[in-house]
């Protein structure tokens, strides 16, 4: 397994889209840091950023990665090696690729404006950690729709469905749901929905770890009461670590049976 | 003729007695060593000058028309059981003292300066530290409170108390003090006709000015930053606020300034900086609203219920999170000229106004009015295409509130 992701990452690093997308968020940092100045604005800003292009990228990029490295998959399938590693090699191998991106892309910059001497530097290390753990949630996703789905273009669709469905769609089926339940108390509701979003999870876990949190009323200091402490930042890394293990789970099954 | 003289001669006589008043010194190592000797040997009109020194005497009770005046600030000791000074008489000044230690009590008030029943008192350039109330004013009239400095240790509102006090006061004149860590700055209840400039209220558990059942009262320049909520007025009439700054007030039941229950009032040239409710107005009718700078507050403005004519005018409101949030039931308020952040339209005829109306109430912000737990849903990707999608085409937000002539450019605040 640590042969052929040592292959993969050194093949998607070296992949003209890898650096595009280094580039970009190397630029993205760049200019907010140099344009606002406020360490604390610019987490807001990327926050954004993070929590919508980091999920499709990482969709887009898993299912053309894996259709695109079908043959090359199929010549390491007749070697006498176990499916397990061939799988979770590729799928680490592009979730590390992608991670590295974002760390660089945006750490250094940070780094280079000088983040230790912030105080904001647990929000930050918070936002990185979402996005290195949103691009594995994605990419992972992404990897088992290919694998699942012989037919491109059903993969491709069904990827970028699964992406508008966590992106948007959840939030306004939740939006609904509390609009009709309005009578009753929702915090619980609220709360137990987004666990099972790791997008909408990492939004509210950024924001409560922000000033604007003082926004959000009774509702965020239940949240806060919940997501604030020790139990709750664990339970909610935990649930995020559980959507990375998911589909890593389920790629090694469907690989497992699944007819080359 | 001869009458009209001896008259005059009378008066002049007796004004060049006023003149020639006594001063009486009090210092440890005087013929006089405490303030009650000194008070209790002075006449009306007289001064009795306190040199620095320590001074643990109880309660003083001021009962005749003098003025107390503090050379370097003398330190009075209340010890922590004593209401330190008590004025029971009209026309007295207090004067550059150091009240410390005021007592403090859950039954009664107990206070650093209490004045009961009086009229024409003078309490200026005094510093009062560790006070439950600071200066207390009940059925005080024309009087005037100046340069004072309070600062309390207030840790619970049940236990604190206010840094000036005012109850049944009339025409009262506050100025230029600074209040720290109290429970509110300054509170008036039922008191009218006063004026309140240029005061610093800061750190203070509740509120850092809090007006009940008072008319016609005005405060401007002062100060409010990082209290419980800055300003409260309620069940007022006539209260004029200008020129005061409300910074930071911030936190999940915080708010700069709230108005409940109160009529024809006037709120000009303010400044909301980083509060968490720039105003919260519950009740609030008959409001003119000119020349104010809503900016990077949580919400602006938050228009609850009974919300009737009230008037925004030549306002600018810059990158708050939600400008506006106006529960259903409001109407007849107008929206005129005012500067928005967000106003996305143009300007072909070049005069200063856009052409295309602005809504400041945007779908979320509507949404979280009618159910608050949907704000868990801030700033997620679903809320942004709602609100642009409302913006396109309004169909939900109230369609009486909004602003027929935006400006353009941001007026000079």
């Amino acid at each position: 397994m640590k042969k052929i992701f040592k292959y993969t990452l050194y093949d998607l690093i070296r992949s003209r889209w890898t650096l595009f997308y280094l580039g970009f968020f190397l630029l993205l940092t760049i200019v907010l840091l140099a344009f606002s100045g406020d360490v604390s604005k610019v987490i807001i800003s990327l926050m954004n950023v993070v929590l919508i292009l980091c999920p499709l990228i990482a969709t887009m990029f898993g299912v053309m990665y894996a259709y695109n490295s079908r043959e090359f998959t199929e010549l390491l399938l007749a070697q006498p090696i176990p499916r397990t590693s061939i799988f979770w090699g590729q799928y680490f191998g592009l979730g590390v690729s992608l991670s590295l991106s974002i760390l660089i892309g945006i750490g250094g910059p940070f780094l280079f404006y000088g983040l230790f001497a912030s105080s904001e530097i647990w929000n930050f290390f918070i936002l990185i950690v979402i996005g290195v753990l949103l691009s594995l949630i994605f990419s992972g996703l992404a990897f088992l729709i290919a694998l699942r789905n012989e037919n491109r273009i059903k993969g491709f669709g069904l990827a970028i469905l699964t992406w508008l469905f966590f992106a948007v769609i959840y939030d306004g089926l939740m939006l609904l749901l509390m609009v009709i339940f309005r009578e009753y108390p929702l915090e619980p509701l609220a709360l137990s929905l987004s666990l099972f979003n790791p997008i909408d999870l990492s939004r509210i876990l950024i924001l409560l770890k922000l000033d604007i949190s003082a926004l959000m009323g009774y509702t965020g200091a239940v949240f806060q009461k919940f997501l604030g402490t020790g139990l709750g930042i664990s339970i909610a890394l935990f649930v995020l670590l559980g959507w990375v293990g998911l589909p890593a789970f389920a790629i090694r099954q469907v690989a497992a049976r699944k007819d080359f | 003729m001869t009458f009209r003289i001896i008259l005059l001669l009378a008066i002049s006589f007796w004004l060049q007695q006023k003149a020639t008043a006594e001063v009486i010194e009090v210092c440890p190592t005087c013929p006089v060593t405490t303030i009650r000797q000194g008070i209790e040997l002075a006449q009306t009109g007289d001064e009795v000058r306190v040199f620095p020194g320590t001074y643990r005497e109880g309660t003083i009770l001021v009962n005749k028309s003098i003025t107390l005046k503090g050379i370097d600030w003398p330190v009075i000791d209340g010890e922590d059981q004593y209401e330190i000074l008590t004025i029971l008489a009209s026309g007295v000044t207090v004067e550059g003292f150091k009240l410390i230690n005021a007592g403090k009590s859950t039954l009664r008030d107990m206070s650093a300066i209490r004045v009961d029943h009086q009229r024409h008192f003078s309490i200026c350039d005094n510093i009062i530290e560790n006070a439950q109330f600071g200066i207390y004013l009940a059925y005080g009239f024309d009087g005037i409170v100046e340069n004072n400095r309070l600062e309390s240790n207030a840790k619970e509102e049940i236990s604190s108390g206010n840094g000036v006090h005012c109850w049944y006061a009339k025409r009262i004149f506050i100025a230029h003090n600074t209040i720290k860590r109290h429970r509110d700055g300054i509170y008036l209840e039922f008191t009218d006709d006063s004026r309140i400039l240029d005061n610093w209220s800061e750190n203070n558990l509740r509120y850092g000015l809090h007006f009940m059942f008072s008319n016609r009262d005005a405060y401007s320049y002062n100060t409010f930053m990082n209290n419980g909520a800055g300003v409260a007025v309620m069940f007022s009439k006539g209260i004029e606020m200008t020129h005061n700054l409300f910074e930071h007030n911030w936190g999940r039941s915080s708010y700069a300034l709230l108005l409940k229950e109160i009529y024809d009032a006037k709120l000009e040239n303010n400044q909301f900086l980083s509060n968490t409710i720039g105003i919260l107005m519950e009740g609030a009718t008959r409001i003119e609203y000119q020349h104010n700078l809503f900016k990077s507050n949580g919400w602006a403005i938050q228009m609850t219920g009974g919300c009737i004519d009230n008037h925004f005018e030549s306002n600018a409101f810059i990158s708050n999170a939600l400008d506006m949030v106006v529960s259903s039931n409001v109407n007849n308020n107008t929206f005129d000229g005012n500067y928005w952040s967000e106003y996305t339209g143009y300007d072909l005829d070049r005069d200063g106004y856009g052409d295309v109306p602005h809504r400041p109430v945007k779908l979320f912000s509507y949404i979280t009015s009618q159910t608050p737990e949907t704000i868990v849903l801030l700033r997620s990707f679903f809320v942004d295409l709602l609100n642009f999608s409302e913006k396109v085409s309004p169909v939900l937000t109230p369609a009486n509130v909004t602003d027929q002539k935006p400006l353009i450019q941001m007026p000079i605040l």
